[in-house]
């Protein structure tokens, strides 16, 4: 009866008595939420366009705000460090496309998936061998990121939110909304649109795959770049980040692989879940469940939706 | 012209169905069973038993456990380090409670334990498929990860949160613990081993793996064939898991000698991915011959600055490795995308009209 009452009641008498406490555990799940929307992102890009499931999202943040903190620190000024940035994640994008996915074309999923993490392997050795395996402080203040926290008093108690999450929350909507505008309204946004839909039928009507591969990684680049910059300016830049990239398949799957707004609103679900989880039923079983949380709120809705909350029906025929 | 099965004639069905139909491989079986056995307990010395053959038997046998899974019947796992600490820590629990019994007996039981774990995160998989069924597994990987490091009760609430293995015997020889030989570790984990591939071959070869490899090619379809997914999916989940789990436990009690929960982070489950995929998914000789490749790889490339005369320092070699193993395995995946086991056939198929091509 004890153990029912700390599992379904008391949480939620706790939630009442301090929804200040209530509210700040809520914006922080937000927060995280939006970075890990921010990765699956990422990912949902790629394996629309190309259907592979690229594990390397997750370095691909590391590496993009390993290499803008790096050129900082070799003294090029910040802008000009993050227009290089951006020029190296252009570069990687053509690298994979012609190295990898050309020669890989047609090959099953599974195997895509492998290069991947051969892919990673190259980012996690050329990262720590550029750039050193030191974790580094991200350049807030020289890219006029705000820094602090503002303080709101509701519901009897101070609530305080760090600026720079609110930035993040913002840079995030603004991206989305760009990308959206992009894949919507742009010639290249269509294309990239045709090829989703099926890569065969977009060859007949002559777009090539290759470009639209190229593109579709760059966009993906631009998007771990971003993310990179928002973590980093949250903890710092180091290799550890990578775990994040695993907290982001829940997210992916969660939301569907093929979803744009499956990846936002499952990244939200995840990050607000995971922090009440740990926050008000995390101390009954000693604590620490944010690191499986998300992958069983995740199987919870697999169950019942197979193939994500937005994701495309999966129609199999014989 | 050396391998070639002309004059050999098959006169039954059962010669036909033989794993092994021709009798060079039958030799060759022979003379690498031989080797194994006899040959580098007998002449191997301390660091090539206990840091090259027993590593590598180790992973062969959880390389095995995951090609069962992913190779035959198609279902992707990231879980399997943690399937392997079901096992070690089974085995700890069972030996600690029951020191009399034969740490054999343990190893094999725990496998058992694990099988069962195994089937509870293979139930999603009725429904789930493909790569969202990863998420089964890493929900598997990360909670049973956590267990390991906040249940006292699995490690019989030492205070280190490490289990160590204690002193067993076999035959009057120690096996296990501080006195144990490479040597006798080594036979011990070989016999184990293979045992258990021998049985896997079996079974894969039978009607058990002819319903996996269907329900790997198109599940409806055999699900229309009358064969049943719910037992089906579940075997293939259990059996993954006992060898797994097997694995585990050689790994901890007869190679780590202890093991903390850090032992079976995901990245090990990756490494085991690596090795049944560019093994060869769906062959067990592919996961020995992967075991190998990705387990000595890092090895040699460490030994081989030092080797050449080349002054690198120590991390950059490590970075180095990094990369190089990353190239590696994008041109293997390119050059071959079937693995290892791939080349083995072509490689016979070809000796088979060397030196005539025609």
């Amino acid at each position: 009866m004890n153990l029912l009452y700390a599992l379904f009641v008391d949480p939620w008498v706790q939630m009442g008595q301090a929804p200040d406490l209530l509210v700040q555990t809520l914006w922080e799940g937000l927060v995280s939420g939006v970075l890990y929307a921010l990765i699956a992102l990422g990912f949902v890009l790629i394996f629309k366009a190309s259907g592979v499931f690229n594990f390397a999202q997750g370095i691909m943040v590391v590496f993009a705000a390993l290499t803008l903190v790096g050129f900082y620190e070799m003294g090029v000024p910040a802008f000009l460090a993050l227009a290089l940035a951006v020029g190296v994640m252009f570069l990687l994008a053509v690298t994979v496309e012609r190295v990898v996915l050309r020669p890989l074309v047609n090959q099953p999923d599974i195997i895509l998936f492998m290069a991947t993490f051969g892919i990673t392997y190259v980012l996690i050795g050329l990262g720590e061998l550029i750039f050193g395996g030191n974790p580094k402080r991200m350049i807030t203040e020289q890219l006029y990121l705000p820094k602090g926290a503002v303080e709101f008093k509701i519901l009897g108690g101070f609530v305080s939110l760090q600026k720079i999450d609110i930035a993040a929350a913002i840079i995030a909507a603004i991206m989305i909304a760009v990308l959206a505008f992009f894949f919507q309204k742009t010639r290249i946004g269509r294309a990239l649109r045709a090829v989703a839909d099926s890569h065969k039928a977009a060859l007949s009507v002559g777009i090539s795959l290759n470009q639209i591969w190229a593109i579709v990684w760059f966009t993906a680049g631009i998007v771990a770049l971003v993310t990179g910059i928002m973590w980093g300016a949250r903890s710092e830049v180091s290799f550890a980040l990578q775990v994040i990239a695993l907290k982001a398949l829940p997210v992916l799957i969660l939301g569907g692989f093929t979803s744009v707004p499956g990846a936002i609103v499952g990244g939200l679900i995840i990050g607000i879940g995971e922090k009440l989880g740990e926050f008000y039923w995390g101390p009954l079983v000693g604590g620490g469940i944010e690191s499986w949380l998300a992958y069983f709120i995740a199987l919870a809705f697999l169950l019942f939706r197979p193939q994500g909350l937005f994701g495309e029906k999966i129609i199999e025929r014989i | 012209m050396f391998y070639r099965e002309a004059g050999q004639y098959k006169t039954s069905y059962a010669a036909d169905m033989a794993v092994f139909p021709i009798r060079q491989d039958r030799i060759g079986l022979a003379v690498i069973l031989f080797t194994a056995f006899v040959l580098i307990p007998a002449f191997g010395n301390q660091f090539f038993l206990s840091s090259v053959m027993i590593p590598t038997l180790v992973f062969a046998l959880a390389a095995i456990g995951l090609n069962i899974l992913t190779g035959y019947t198609g279902l992707i796992s990231l879980g399997t380090a943690a399937f392997m600490g079901v096992g070690a820590y089974a085995c700890y629990k069972l030996t600690t409670w029951f020191p009399g019994v034969n740490i054999i007996v343990w190893i094999i039981a725990s496998g058992f334990v694990s099988a069962f774990v195994g089937a509870m995160f293979g139930l999603p998989s009725l429904r789930i498929k493909g790569f969202y069924l990863v998420v089964a597994t890493l929900a598997a990987q990360f909670f049973l990860q956590w267990c390991f490091g906040r249940i006292p009760w699995l490690v019989n609430y030492n205070t280190s949160g490490a289990i160590e293995a204690p002193e067993r015997f076999l035959f009057g020889i120690p096996i296990t613990g501080a006195n144990a030989t490479p040597e006798s570790r080594y036979l011990v984990v070989l016999g184990v081993v293979a045992l258990m591939t021998w049985f896997a071959s079996n079974l894969v070869h039978g009607r058990v793996g002819r319903a996996w490899m269907a329900v790997r090619d198109m599940d409806i379809a055999a699900e229309l064939m009358g064969i049943r997914l719910l037992t089906t999916k579940l075997l293939a989940f259990a059996v993954s898991s006992f060898y797994c789990g097997v694995s585990g436990a050689l790994m901890v009690f007869l190679w780590y000698g202890s093991a903390e929960p850090e032992v079976f982070v995901i990245n090990q489950s990756f490494l085991i991915l690596f090795m049944v995929i560019i093994g060869g998914l769906g062959s067990l000789v592919g996961s020995f011959m992967g075991a190998a490749l990705i387990y000595m790889l890092p090895i040699v490339l460490r030994l081989l600055p030092a080797a050449l005369g080349v002054p690198i320092a120590a991390a950059t070699v490590e970075h180095l490795q990094f990369i190089i193993v990353g190239v590696l395995i994008i041109v293997f995946l390119i050059a071959e995308p079937h693995g290892l086991a791939r080349l083995w056939q072509t490689g016979k198929q070809k000796l088979r009209i060397w030196p005539f091509p025609y």
